[in-house]
């Protein structure tokens, strides 16, 4: 009677999934970021791959090397191990931290912000899932803090071909002084422009990225496509770069109508700096941010009003890194105070 | 988000339907086998007292166990033939509980004799409820709670609206789909007796727009019921309250009480309360049925529908089962198992248990048998949680399922209180955290076996009961 009988696997319900896996939706964001690194590519030559290269080989190295192990940490699927470093998390920090950093950076720093990033900004904290703060902003305001020089050397796009002075910017030897940047190819980036000579930027250039900046700030349409993309896919909140854009609008828009020769003008704060990169890549990242609706809108609100508070009052031309990091800080706060409603349970009441 | 065109609940997950293998079945009967197991405990309470002995004769339909109290209710013999054994048996829940075992007598006629009406118009409250839990019935839907309980209100209450399950959002599972289509007459006239003893205002129907035929012959059997009370002279009053059928849009876990009454009333029913404290009663289709064959047959609830799919069965089927039917038997019938089948699940995917042997019976309470193979058998690899947010998203009661699954695992009695701040016993188990975790979380499990351990807790505290 008992012949005949399939080997059952017995494991408890829901027996179907909806098939979203957390790797798939790192690539996802991956992928949304690989018409980024080729607009830098085009923009800034080979210097752009090898930073966000970089970057990334020092997040993944030390995922490795001190990343969680053990039979607690991994499983065995069809006889491959599988750890955290399967998971895409710590490549996707280390492509962020890449596309945020200006094309001149020595390799060595951006492998160091790398490990930072993981280091400090994830692994200290438990690993995935378990940091305050986005591994990606750690790393660079880490290196911000340490070599604030490299970090604000830019150069005006030279294009595939006219990149290659970047080179030997990028091949420094660790803990020796880079050789500097040409004459002809170092600019300043439009917000550098506005608060220290109060020269407005062409929207045009800010969309095509014809500017000085970091990697992956550079052009607007592109970033759009990609953010557009990956809300089409459901891998972030619409609600954090939507209340991000719009306090940012209204904020700065306020400040332009009553002093419209001193503020620069609501287009220009949205196009202009890493606003767009941020909230599209750096807000989103689902653990740093609040998950309530309530408080996914007060932090996308709370890191609008810090952008331009910093932009425009602060000693630094950029804000958007500080601004994402402080509220970062204050999402377990909002997560408090803006768990939904139960069902059945009284309106007003946790 | 609710469309204009069709009412649906808030939240909830959007699985695939899986139905079409079988949708369009008409239901079979299952042939008689040699061996039935009737386990005493079929669903919450207290199970029930058998009063044959082995070795006693029972013909089909006899009563073969009494409730053991008011929250248990009867058992009957599913064949004619003989009683072999009492004793313990595999339960698909996965204990061993006592059964009772009947053979089947290959010489007998298996024919229900002729029985009376029940005049169930002249019968007491008290009467009508000791008439329900004497046939047995509970629940068809899949929790199996006893009808009879449902039917006794507490003094002073009342029920204004008897909504009835037409919804199948299960996946794969056609039973109540066929049934609605194949005997809505039976399901209107198990509305009628019901809603007549209730006294209730309104009958609502509420049916997923995925079952179109579904709600064509319900509708189409409603007309022919009122031509026949205007023929007959009758005016609507005497014919009883209204009965309407709602459309609603697809989506899971609208079967649950709490959701349906949500997606037709557009009314929460207060955590912790039933849908009697909005002086609601939700029962299924099938167990409208049911009643209708009581009442009018005087049979008792021995046989039922269910479902038989997924990739693992190569005929898959609608069947009339009697209750009692070992599994292996109605796969055996459905062309048996091959090799390559990895699980096999009583119910439907979402919520169904997982069977360790195909040697445990269909229950009262059994809508489905599913069959996956290795391919669809899916074993997922947890990753961490990222607190993307989808389970809040899925979840029909509005908890943080994330939050609920990490305050699960943690070690200690302190979490405990923790999770009912968090309302943790609000959660219906409908499992669409579990389904939406990307990274492969048992988020369902985790709150399930939590709620178990904060009830425990609780009756310590307070071993009275209710603190």
């Amino acid at each position: 009677m008992r012949q005949n009988t399939p080997r059952l696997v017995v494991q408890a319900a829901p027996f179907l999934r909806e098939g979203v896996t957390t790797p798939g939706l790192m690539r996802d964001v991956l992928l949304a970021l690989a018409p980024v690194l080729g607009m830098a590519v085009w923009h800034f030559g080979l210097s752009a791959l090898l930073v966000v290269l970089a970057a990334t080989l020092g997040s993944v190295a030390t995922e490795w090397l001190l990343g969680p192990k053990g039979p607690h940490h991994s499983s065995v699927v069809d006889g491959t191990e599988l750890t955290s470093l399967t998971d895409g998390s710590a490549a996707l920090t280390g492509v962020l931290l890449g596309l945020t950093l200006p094309p001149t950076l020595p390799l060595w720093m951006a492998v160091l912000g790398g490990a930072v990033g993981i280091g400090l900004g994830k692994l200290v904290w438990g690993g995935l899932g378990q940091n305050l703060f986005n591994p990606a902003l750690v790393g660079r305001a880490f290196l911000q803090a340490a070599f604030p020089t490299a970090l604000t050397t830019w150069v005006v796009p030279g294009g595939v071909t006219g990149s290659s002075a970047l080179l030997a910017r990028n091949f420094a030897w660790p803990f020796l002084s880079a050789p500097p940047v040409a004459e002809g190819l170092s600019g300043a980036t439009p917000l550098n422009v506005m608060k220290f000579a109060h020269q407005p930027t062409p929207f045009r250039e800010l969309l095509w990225g014809n500017i000085a900046g970091s990697l992956g700030e550079t052009s607007l349409a592109v970033l759009a496509l990609a953010g557009l993309w990956l809300l089409v896919r459901r891998a972030f909140d619409w609600r954090i770069p939507t209340s991000i854009l719009l306090t940012v609008a209204a904020f700065s828009g306020f400040l332009f109508v009553l002093v419209p020769e001193r503020y620069p003008s609501p287009g220009f704060m949205l196009g202009a700096g890493g606003l767009l990169f941020g909230a599209v890549f750096m807000a989103t990242d689902p653990v740093t941010s609040p998950l309530a609706p309530r408080g996914a809108w007060l932090y996308g609100i709370g890191i609008g009003l810090l952008v331009v508070l910093i932009r425009i009052w602060g000693g630094l031309p950029e804000g958007v890194m500080y601004a994402i990091l402080l509220m970062n800080a204050a999402t377990p706060l909002l997560e408090r105070f803006t768990q939904p409603r139960a069902f059945g349970h009284a309106r007003g009441l946790p | 988000m609710k469309s204009p065109l069709s009412p649906t609940f808030r939240h909830g997950i959007h699985p695939e339907g899986h139905k079409e293998a079988t949708e369009a079945l008409r239901i079979e009967r299952m042939p008689f086998v040699e061996r039935y197991i009737l386990p005493l405990s079929q669903h919450a309470g207290a199970p029930a007292r058998p009063v044959v002995q082995p070795g006693a004769a029972v013909t089909r339909g006899q009563l073969v166990a009494e409730a053991g109290g008011f929250l248990s209710t009867t058992l009957h013999s599913p064949v004619t033939g003989q009683v072999v054994a009492l004793g313990p048996r595999h339960h698909p829940g996965g204990k061993w509980t006592e059964s009772l075992e009947i053979a089947a007598d290959p010489f007998a006629s298996q024919r229900l004799p002729e029985a009376a009406p029940i005049p169930w118009q002249s019968l007491t409250a008290d009467e009508f409820v000791a008439q329900v839990q004497r046939a047995g019935l509970v629940g068809m839907g899949g929790a199996a709670f006893p009808s009879h309980v449902k039917y006794r209100l507490p003094e002073g209450r009342r029920i204004r609206h008897l909504v009835i399950n037409g919804c199948e959002c299960e996946p794969y599972l056609t039973a109540d789909h066929r049934l609605m289509v194949e005997r809505p007459e039976a399901v209107l006239r198990g509305i009628e007796i019901l809603a007549r003893r209730l006294g209730v205002e309104e009958t609502v129907i509420g049916v997923e727009l995925n079952k179109p035929d579904s709600i064509a012959a319900l509708e189409g059997a409603l007309a022919a019921r009122a031509g026949l009370a205007g023929q007959d002279g009758h005016g609507s009053a005497e014919g009883g309250a209204p009965v309407r059928v709602v459309p609603l849009q697809v989506k899971y876990p609208q079967g649950a009480e709490k959701m349906l009454i949500e997606a037709i009333f557009g009314l929460e029913v207060p955590a912790g309360k039933l849908p009697l404290d909005v002086e609601m009663l939700v029962n299924n289709v099938g167990t409208m049925a049911a009643l209708a064959d009581w009442f009018d047959r005087q049979v008792p609830l021995i046989e039922r529908v269910l479902t038989v799919a997924g990739p693992g069965v190569s005929r898959p089927a609608n069947l009339i089962v009697p209750v009692g039917t070992p599994v292996r038997a109605v796969l055996e019938h459905c062309g048996g198992l091959g090799a390559e089948v990895r699980e096999v699940v009583l119910g439907g995917p979402m919520m169904g248990t997982p069977l360790a042997s195909l040697d445990v019976p269909v229950l009262k309470g059994t809508s489905g048998i599913l069959a996956f193979t290795a391919a669809t058998t899916r074993l997922p690899k947890e990753y961490a949680c990222i607190r993307c947010g989808r389970c809040v998203e899925a979840c029909p009661q509005y908890l943080n399922p994330s939050r609920l699954a990490r305050l699960a695992r943690l070690p200690g009695a302190d979490r405990l209180e923790a999770l009912e701040s968090w309302n943790a016993l609000d959660c219906v188990e409908c499992g669409s955290c579990s389904f939406a975790c990307p990274s492969g979380i048992p988020i369902v499990q985790l709150i399930r076996v939590a709620k178990g351990e904060i009830r425990e807790h609780r009756s310590r505290r307070s071993p009275q009961g209710k603190p």
